[in-house]
């Protein structure tokens, strides 16, 4: 199953735990995952729709998605997830 | 400021949200001591927070909205020591309406027959409903049907429903302001909708006066007079004495009839409070004087206040929810501005004081007397 590293944030909605392994094939399928497994967690990254938030980045072994394929980013099972807050979002 | 805020029976709370977080100020009945505590949720915009004293309970209200985790409504029983954090959200868009919580506007507590209610309008524009004291939300699908909203627009500050109003004697009575969109009012409890928008003008549209579509940026209900209604628009001053049925113009003797925010008094059905602002291209105090408009004749007259109050210099923005009143008799009056200073007057606006002068940009203030 890929691993999905959580920023220090959202580390508590999810047992403390700053990796995670989901199953999914795709970016949008393991952000899916990720929510069903951890609500806190994916109430905070995706929005009502189900759509990332807009200043929540998501990286797959190093690369923006939104430089690959956005969501439907192919993702295999040794793949390395991140999620990261952007600079665009702090107050 | 502290962290804590000793709180009493008697004591005038005010709630201050602002970009950076949430502010609380607790003065002594005679409104001449204050205390404060925050920031709360430091970094968070709050563009809504208040204070609920039904049913015996002490709750303080807030809808934060954090720049990447997004907005949720939070609550504090002990005053602002703690507060909930809902590991999941408690106010989302059901699936099928593929749409998304941008923003808690306004946090509204329904009358005292029902004491577990609390309004939510928010953005976009969508009416929200807690039967739990604000513990969680249902939109409320009766104003989110209404054949009118795919042609609600979006104003400079977002397709906002900013105003929830409660008839205080019939529960199933209710209006609510949209911008853009205008008025409606619901007397079935929120099943239906009518918008009441005659006589006020949309400058923005070839037709000046549409069925809806108008750019309200405050209604506020005359204390005293259950159907009357005090309204600044975008561009324009009204006031209604039939429910919202039908406007009239009361923008006389004012600088501009432009502005934000609208208080009324709590008990004179005759008295409400403006800060005009320069216009809409420049959305400052005019000639830079800071000056609260009454009027003291329902609209038919308005003059300046303005001791205490900066008279030179003074490029201020209050906002459509900076401006308060704490329903004493005489009425205090608090209001924000988005250069973050924090005025109050306790006698009705005949004089002014900051109570803070630099604190994040002010978007909301609410007032309330602790139980």
């Amino acid at each position: 199953m890929p691993t999905v590293h959580l920023p220090a944030a959202l580390s508590g909605h999810a047992a403390g735990q700053r990796r995670v392994e989901v199953t999914g094939a795709t970016v949008g399928k393991v952000l899916a995952a990720l929510g069903q497994a951890h609500p806190g967690v994916g109430q905070r990254v995706l929005d009502d729709r189900g759509v990332l938030r807009r200043h929540v980045n998501v990286f797959v072994n190093g690369e923006s998605i939104r430089y690959l394929h956005g969501a439907e980013t192919p993702v295999g099972d040794a793949d390395e997830v991140w999620i990261l807050p952007a600079v665009s979002g702090g107050g | 400021m502290s962290e804590h805020l000793d709180v009493r029976s008697g004591d005038v709370l005010v709630t201050v949200g602002t970009m950076k977080g949430a502010f609380l100020f607790a003065g002594d009945p005679g409104r001449g001591t204050w205390r404060s505590s925050g920031p709360h949720f430091p970094g968070e915009q709050v563009y809504a927070i208040r204070f609920d004293g039904r049913g015996g309970r002490r709750r303080l209200l807030a809808g934060t909205e954090h720049g990447h985790w997004g907005a949720v409504v939070r609550c504090s029983d002990d005053l602002g020591r703690s507060w909930s954090e809902p590991a999941e959200g408690n106010l989302r868009f059901p699936e099928g309406t593929d749409a998304a919580l941008a923003r808690v506007w306004q946090l509204q507590p329904a009358g005292e027959d029902r004491p577990d209610t609390v309004w939510a309008g928010v953005e976009p524009a969508a009416l929200f409903r807690s039967d739990d004291g604000g513990d969680s939300f249902d939109l409320v699908e009766g104003l989110w049907d209404h054949p009118h909203r795919p042609r609600w627009e979006p104003g400079g500050g977002g397709l906002c429903l900013h105003t929830v109003l409660p008839d205080p004697a019939d529960p199933d009575r209710m209006w609510i302001a949209i911008s853009t969109g205008g008025v409606y009012r619901t007397e079935d409890g929120g099943r239906s909708w009518q918008a009441r928008n005659d006589g006020i003008r949309a400058v923005f549209l070839p037709d000046r006066h549409p069925e809806f579509g108008q750019c309200v940026h405050k209604v506020a209900p005359a204390g005293g007079r259950p159907d009357r209604l005090y309204l600044q628009n975008h561009w324009g001053l009204y006031r209604s004495d039939d429910g919202g049925d039908h406007w009239q113009d009361m923008a006389n003797g004012v600088p501009s009839d432009f502005g934000f925010p609208m208080v009324a008094h709590p008990s004179d059905p005759d008295t409400a409070w403006i800060v005009p602002l320069d216009s809409d291209q420049f959305r400052c105090t005019p000639d830079g004087q800071a000056r609260v408009y009454r009027t003291r004749d329902a609209g038919d007259t308005w003059a300046p206040l303005t001791e205490g109050l900066p008279e030179r210099d003074a490029w201020l923005t209050v906002l459509r929810d900076g401006f308060a009143s704490d329903g004493l008799e005489p009425a205090g009056l608090y209001f924000g501005t988005r250069t973050g200073q924090l005025f109050a007057s306790s006698d009705e606006g005949e004089h002014w004081r900051p109570l803070a002068e630099w604190l994040p940009p002010v978007v909301c203030v609410k007032a309330a007397v602790v139980p």
